[in-house]
């Protein structure tokens, strides 16, 4: 197998998924800074997304939406799976949520007098 | 020394355990007997161009009903502990610096567009790549820039408060018209399907979406407001 064709097996958005993942973990596990683990989780949310979407792509087939491109008729032959879409959708709904929940507590233990570093919290991280 | 060679193999555990997606993810040649299903019925069942819409709403609507629930859970946990009070500050002036020129002319001439685009994708969730979600966030950004054009400007927390549970009571009411009039809880088809393509289409659908969608913009504006940090 040559170069060319490894590059052509790989699926460009489950790499980049997979990358921002691994990124999002790694700065979870070793950032100090409560906003900066905030970011990382962000950053995983994002990476974990794509993921799941690239699953459900099929080269050479076109959005889950009925139009001149693919009838009725035609969707099951012309279309990609739309159930991770959708699980999709609802997991950045969910990941917005928690973000915003991370950095109200992250502002309250700021505006109670604490550091932004979690290690100055006791043993919450190793 | 301990903690950098953990995170290193966890690293790699995870870089294991991805690895075969990254070559293998999307080389199936059909879509697996459920999303067939969804594909192939929800043009029957609910007139519904935007198969995703369909499966949002409709097939897996309780679990959106349980989505919507969570983000106002977040929303109300978001305003709780982010109160003037709770953060140590109350009957302080917080100095906040002026707008520029620049954004508030932007401001003004984008706020009404953003708000028309954001009721734009909320009213044609079930024909395009749109939906509630989404029209939410874009009504919310609108609020976002007047609250960055003009920092000491609140959002009307009675008009939000009003919104949000006005359509998070006709999100209910919808589902329960489903439940009388069709065959369950948040069935589309208490209201007649039209033809698809057609703005008036796929029964309950746009109405079920616009309710989501005026609720997320102004759970999340409620989110923006709280996060400005100068809540009573």
């Amino acid at each position: 197998m040559n170069i060319a064709q490894f590059i052509g097996s790989i699926n460009p958005v489950a790499a980049s998924g997979a990358i921002l993942a691994l990124i999002g973990l790694w700065g979870v596990l070793t950032r100090p800074n409560l906003f900066k683990i905030a970011v990382a989780f962000s950053i995983m949310e994002t990476g974990v997304n794509l993921l799941i979407l690239s699953v459900g792509y099929i080269r050479g087939r076109t959005a889950p939406i009925l139009d001149s491109a693919a009838d009725a008729a035609a969707a099951v032959q012309k279309m990609t799976d739309p159930v991770p879409q959708a699980l999709v959708l609802t997991a950045i709904v969910i990941g917005l949520a928690v973000t915003a929940l991370m950095l109200s507590y992250a502002v309250r233990l700021r505006a109670a007098g604490g550091a932004s570093s979690i290690e100055s919290y006791g043993d919450e991280k190793w | 020394m301990m903690r950098k060679i953990l995170v290193a193999l966890a690293l790699a555990g995870f870089a294991w355990a991805f690895l075969p997606l990254v070559f293998e993810a999307g080389v199936i040649g059909e879509p697996g007997q459920l999303a067939s299903s969804y594909l192939e019925n929800s043009p029957k069942d609910f007139a519904a161009a935007n198969v995703v819409t369909a499966i949002v709403v409709s097939y897996r609507g309780f679990d959106t009903l349980g989505e919507v629930a969570v983000l106002f859970a977040a929303t109300a946990g978001v305003g709780s502990l982010l109160t003037k009070k709770r953060l140590g500050i109350a009957g302080e002036k917080i100095p906040m610096q002026n707008a520029t020129e620049v954004l508030r002319t932007a401001t003004r001439l984008l706020t009404g567009l953003l708000i028309m685009f954001g009721a734009y994708i909320f009213m044609h969730g079930h024909l395009t790549p749109g939906g509630g979600f989404q029209g939410g966030v874009v009504i919310a950004t609108a609020v976002l820039l007047s609250l960055l054009s003009s920092p000491e400007s609140h959002v009307a927390h009675g008009l939000m408060t009003a919104v949000e549970s006005l359509s998070g009571a006709s999100y209910v009411g919808l589902g329960l018209l489903g439940a009388f009039l069709a065959w369950g809880f948040l069935d589309p088809r208490a209201l007649p399907l039209g033809r698809i393509g057609a703005l008036l289409s796929a029964g309950a659908i746009p109405f079920i979406y616009s309710a989501i969608g005026l609720k997320v913009g102004a759970e999340l504006s409620g989110i923006l407001e709280a996060l400005k940090g100068d809540r009573e």
